[in-house]
C-alpha cells in the first residue's frame, strides 16, 4: 500500500470530527449486517505474506490503514532543523485489485532558539492497480499513480502551493521458490518501487531588492523532475517457521520480519543536483489485525544529512478488522 | 487531539467488538514439525492453526520424493480443536516427504502452504 509523508486523517480533525466517527461507526455496523463475505486477502502472493513497508511502498491493494505513522530525523542547516512528521494514510480497496489511498501529515519543525513551525503536509491521494501476481513464484506486480494536491498544506513547513504527479510501478517478489539446498535464502522477499515526480510548476520565481543597486531582481529556483525509487531487503521469520523450518521461535519472536529499506530520490534536470534518500534497517511485527514497525534513517550522503532518524508506524488491516466492510471492493467485488 | 484519538480508538473498539474479528489462519505448529527430521514413521500429520478452521474447504496432503499422495485421504478438523487439522500416514519409509495445506478460517480467508520433513531409519 503506498504511503506518504502525510495523512488524510489528519486533515479532517475539527470540532466534530468524534461526532463523525461514531456516526461512522454506526453506519459500518448497518452495513456489516448487509455486505456478504468474499475471500480475497492483504499482503499474500501465493504463500507468502508480506507486510506493508514503512518507508517504501508496497505492490498490494487492500483496505489498510497507517495511524500514526511518526518520523523524526534532524536535516542538515544552516541552522538545522530538527523535523518531526505525524502521519496517516488511508487506503480502501474500491474496485477488484484496485486501492485508492488518501494520506497527510503534521508537521513540527523545531530551529534552536526559535519557536516551532507547524503545520500540514499536503494532502495526496494515490490510485494502485495490481495487475500480475503468480503464487507460485511468491510475485506481484502493481502500477499506481500519485497526486500531492499542492496548496492543501502549509507553505511554512515546506509544503508547495503547486501539485507533483507520480507515475509508479510496484513490485514484490518471494523467494520461497528457490531449491532446498538453499532452505535458509526462502525467506528472503524483496519489494520496491519506481516513478517519475513532476511538478506542475517548473520553477518558483520570487522578487527581492538588491541592497547593492536598489534594483528588483527575479530568483528563481527549480523544481526539478525526480525518479523516486527504493526497495526493501525482508528476511520472514514467519515464514521461517511455517515453511522453512521450525526452528522453536515462540512469541512474539515468530511473528517478526527483520528488513531493510532503501528510499532514494534522484533528480533528473533542471540541475536538481545528486541523489538523496536514506537506508532504513528495522523490524516489523505483524500479528492478525496490525503491525508495528520501526526503523532508523541512515542518510546515504552528505547531501541528505548527517543524522540517524527514526520512523515508527503502526498499520491496521482493516480488511481482517472489519470483513464484512472492507473485503470487498466498493465496486464490482 | 487527544480526545480526537480516544474517540477513534473507542469507534474502532465498537465496531470490533459489535461484529466480531476474523482473521487469516497461520499455521502455528505442525506435528512432525516443519523442516525437521523424525526416526520412525509418524502416525499421522497434525496441524495446529492460529484461527478456527472450516473443514469441508481445507486440504491436507502429503507426497513422497516422487510426488505421489501418500496420506490416507482422511483429513479432518478435530472434533476438540477447531483449530487443528490433521490425516493419516501410512507406515512411511525412510525418505522426504513434502505437506501440502490449504487452510480455509471459518470467515472465508484462505492460507496456503507447504513444508517438508524428514523420516530417518
Amino acid at each position: 500500500m503506498p504511503r506518504f509523508s502525510s495523512s488524510i486523517l489528519a486533515t479532517f480533525v475539527n470540532k466534530k470530527t468524534s461526532y463523525h466517527l461514531w456516526l461512522a461507526a454506526v453506519a459500518c455496523q448497518l452495513c456489516s449486517f448487509a455486505a456478504p463475505l468474499s475471500a480475497s486477502a492483504h499482503g499474500f502472493a501465493g504463500d507468502r505474506f508480506f507486510p506493508a513497508t514503512i518507508t517504501t511502498d508496497d505492490p498490494f491493494a487492500a483496505s489498510e490503514m497507517s495511524l500514526p505513522t511518526v518520523t523524526a530525523i534532524r536535516t542538515p542547516g544552516p541552522p538545522p532543523v530538527k523535523d518531526v512528521d505525524v502521519s496517516a494514510d488511508l487506503s480502501v480497496l474500491i474496485l477488484p485489485n484496485t486501492a485508492l489511498t488518501l494520506s497527510d501529515g503534521y508537521q513540527i519543525q523545531k530551529t534552536v532558539d526559535q519557536r516551532a513551525l507547524t503545520g500540514f503536509d499536503n494532502a495526496a491521494l494515490n490510485l494502485l492497480y495490481e495487475f500480475y501476481e503468480n503464487d507460485k513464484h511468491e510475485a506481484i506486480t502493481s502500477v499506481g499513480f500519485t497526486w500531492e494536491i499542492g496548496g492543501t498544506g502549509r507553505q511554512s513547513v515546506g509544503a508547495d502551493s503547486f501539485s507533483r504527479f507520480t507515475p509508479i510501478s510496484y513490485f514484490g517478489k518471494g523467494f520461497g521458490d528457490l531449491p532446498d539446498q538453499l532452505w535458509l535464502l526462502r525467506p528472503f522477499a524483496v519489494t520496491g518501487e519506481l516513478g517519475l515526480t513532476i511538478p506542475s510548476r517548473a520553477d518558483n520565481r520570487s522578487l527581492s531588492l538588491n541592497p547593492v543597486t536598489g534594483q528588483k531582481e527575479v530568483t528563481v529556483s527549480p523544481n526539478p523532475d525526480n525518479l523516486e525509487w527504493g526497495f526493501a531487503l525482508e528476511y520472514s521469520l514467519i515464514y521461517l517457521q511455517e515453511h522453512v523450518k521450525d526452528i522453536g521461535l515462540k512469541a512474539p519472536f515468530n511473528r517478526l520480519i527483520p528488513l531493510v529499506e532503501f528510499s532514494m530520490q534522484s533528480p533528473v534536470n533542471r540541475g536538481g543536483g545528486v541523489t538523496t534518500g536514506t537506508i532504513n534497517p528495522g523490524i516489523i511485527w505483524s500479528g492478525q489485525y496490525f503491525q508495528f514497525g520501526i526503523e532508523a534513517l541512515i542518510p546515504v550522503n552528505s547531501h541528505t544529512g548527517h543524522n540517524v532518524g527514526v520512523v515508527a508506524q503502526m498499520h491496521f488491516y482493516l480488511d481482517d478488522i472489519f470483513p464484512r466492510l472492507f473485503r470487498k471492493p466498493l465496486f464490482g467485488g | 487531539m487527544q480526545a480526537w484519538f480516544r474517540s477513534f480508538f473507542a469507534a474502532i473498539g465498537l465496531m470490533v467488538t459489535a461484529q466480531g474479528t476474523w482473521a487469516h489462519a497461520f499455521l502455528d505448529h505442525a506435528e512432525p514439525r516443519v523442516g525437521s527430521e523424525v526416526h520412525g514413521s509418524p502416525p499421522a500429520v497434525n496441524i495446529w492453526f492460529t484461527e478456527k478452521l472450516e473443514g469441508a474447504l481445507c486440504k491436507l496432503q502429503v507426497f513422497d520424493e516422487s510426488g505421489k499422495e501418500i496420506d490416507k485421504r482422511d483429513q479432518a478438523v478435530d472434533s476438540g480443536n477447531g483449530a487443528l487439522l490433521r490425516v493419516s500416514l501410512p507406515p512411511l519409509k525412510p525418505g522426504k516427504y513434502k505437506v501440502v495445506w490449504r487452510a480455509v478460517s471459518v470467515d472465508t480467508h484462505v492460507t496456503n502452504g507447504d513444508f517438508r520433513f524428514e523420516v530417518l531409519p
